[in-house]
């Protein structure tokens, strides 16, 4: 790892002002970065401690809860409020890492992690999410994990943030304090961009941008939610397919459905036509096999991950079932 | 009594001593290593106080030391064990103000004014802590390396209260990694170790 120095600004004002400095990051739980900066995938000169700022609380209202982006993961998914009117939220935190992990992690940084394959992680590989331009060895090589959705032919790497993909099925948003010290709110969907030919960039934010809190909106499908995560083996590990779904149900038809999916896409993927599929109809198993058999509508497998394909439907109904029941 | 004085760091360190073919640490090795590196540039250090097992420690260190090079390479605390260094295997587990984290992934420097528990510390008044005395009676280790690791998770789980069944204490001592495969001992461990605390 390189040498580097730390700060520990008061505000986030200041701590913007640090980050702005040349090679410099924000530092929350870190477990991520640090990974990242032990095999010298990320080789910041200065970190800005971000402990000191007043953002680790959440508040309960009744249109949504707001996490600040420093409240540890293991935290908001133990919360009474997040248990009981936002389920899919708690068991998809509880699904990542490891309680160690989730200890150190938070709301923020999670949803920050970089998107990343194994060639990523490896710098005697080329990657041109590393180092762009320098080439893809996944697309021809170990792609199992790889995204099936949202592909380019510069990258196939999928996002490994469950957080996301459950945040992505109920609508939540980030606030982001930026360089001009305005915020502005971004939809989680909106977050994460494509890769399309700059893959080096994960998410739309810009140098100086701090995530400051996390807003999931208030909803009987939130209430009625559940996530389901297929990996390669029990624990701690990132999804092979993941589902986020919610279910607003009257009288045993469905009246709103939310869902989302993680682990085939370069970002959280929102399912609308998956949701409208569901929206009306009767919450049966041919209502949730019907709905589910579009989720893979524009998916485009690698040479190893064409199993996805099938799972993916599958991942979808359990989890319509779970929701449902 | 001289075997009060012979640690398997110490046997270790002199058997090393005395294989002159053994190679010497070379440039490279020491510019990744943060404990070698820092005799070499000292206008890094970076003089820090942590609070460990209720004891201060004053250490100078770089900002860039893990919590876990500090404690074993600095503090001489070396019951915490540096396996995967990635946060993967949990070897180097410890509690910082109560919460057990990977000190591989926590500098050292963020942790001042917080209180550090290590294995070292988890034992009071001369007894064993209930979890270190179950793992002795089910044997819950074979090689004993992840077992530091493995008992203060254990310990914190069993505070968190999630050792309500064999399945749920399986998930939540994921982080943990024991490569000899003394899970279903290490389970037993901590289900009894829980029952007694109950």
């Amino acid at each position: 790892m390189r040498q580097l120095t730390i700060s520990r600004p008061a505000d986030a004002d200041a701590a913007i002002a640090a980050v702005l400095a040349p090679e410099s990051a924000f530092i929350a739980g870190g477990s991520d970065l640090m990974q990242l900066m032990k095999d010298q995938v990320e080789n910041p000169a200065h970190l800005v401690d971000l402990d000191a700022l007043p953002l680790a609380t959440v508040t309960v209202g009744a249109d949504g809860i707001t996490a600040g982006a420093l409240v540890r993961m293991a935290d908001f998914a133990a919360h009474p409020a997040v248990v009981r009117d936002y389920p899919m939220v708690s068991q998809a935190l509880l699904a990542s890492a490891s309680p160690q992990v989730r200890n150190m992690g938070t709301m923020g940084g999670n949803l920050l992690q970089r998107t990343r394959c194994l060639y990523f992680r490896d710098p005697g590989f080329a990657c041109n999410k590393r180092a762009p331009g320098s080439g893809c060895p996944a697309i021809h090589g170990e792609n199992r994990s790889g995204a099936v959705l949202g592909t380019s032919p510069d990258c196939i790497a999928s996002n490994p943030s469950d957080l996301a993909v459950a945040l992505v099925a109920l609508g939540a948003a980030v606030q982001v304090r930026g360089a001009n010290g305005a915020t502005r709110r971004i939809a989680v969907a909106d977050l994460h961009r494509l890769p399309g030919n700059t893959p080096d960039a994960d998410t739309v934010l810009v140098p100086g941008d701090l995530i400051e809190t996390v807003f999931i909106p208030a909803s009987e499908a939130a209430r009625r939610s559940a996530y389901v995560k297929i990996r390669d083996r029990a624990s701690f590990e990132f999804a092979l397919v993941s589902a986020a779904v919610g279910l607003d149900i009257d009288g045993g038809t469905i009246r709103d459905a939310r869902v989302a999916m993680g682990g085939v896409g370069t970002k959280p993927w929102a399912m609308p036509q998956v949701e409208a599929a569901l929206r009306g109809k009767p919450t049966t198993d041919a209502t949730f096999h019907a709905a589910a058999a579009l989720a893979t509508d524009g998916a485009q497998p690698a040479s190893q991950n064409a199993f996805k394909l099938k799972l993916m439907p599958r991942a979808l109904v359990r989890a319509l079932q779970s929701a449902a029941a | 009594m001289a075997e009060n004085r012979l640690t398997r760091r110490g046997l270790l360190a002199g058997t090393a001593a005395g294989v002159a073919a053994l190679p010497a640490l070379g440039p490279a090795a020491a510019a990744d290593n943060p404990v070698a590196a820092s005799a070499a540039s000292p206008s890094l250090l970076q003089d820090v106080v942590l609070q460990v097992n209720g004891r201060r420690v004053a250490l100078s260190i770089e900002p860039r030391t893990s919590l876990l090079d500090a404690l074993r390479e600095q503090a001489g605390l070396t019951g915490t064990k540096k396996g995967c260094d990635r946060g993967s295997c949990g070897a180097c587990t410890v509690h910082v103000d109560g919460r057990r984290v990977v000190s591989c992934l926590t500098l050292a420097v963020r942790t001042q004014g917080r209180a550090i528990t290590t294995i070292e510390g988890l034992a009071h008044a001369g007894g064993l802590h209930p979890v270190q005395a179950a793992f002795l009676k089910h044997d819950g280790f074979q090689c004993g390396y992840c077992t530091p690791g493995q008992i203060m998770s254990a310990a914190a789980l069993i505070e968190e209260g999630h050792a309500g069944s064999d399945m749920e204490i399986r998930e939540w001592m994921s982080g943990n990694i024991c490569r000899c495969g003394a899970y279903s001992n290490i389970v037993a461990a901590v289900r009894d170790a829980a029952g007694e605390g109950a």
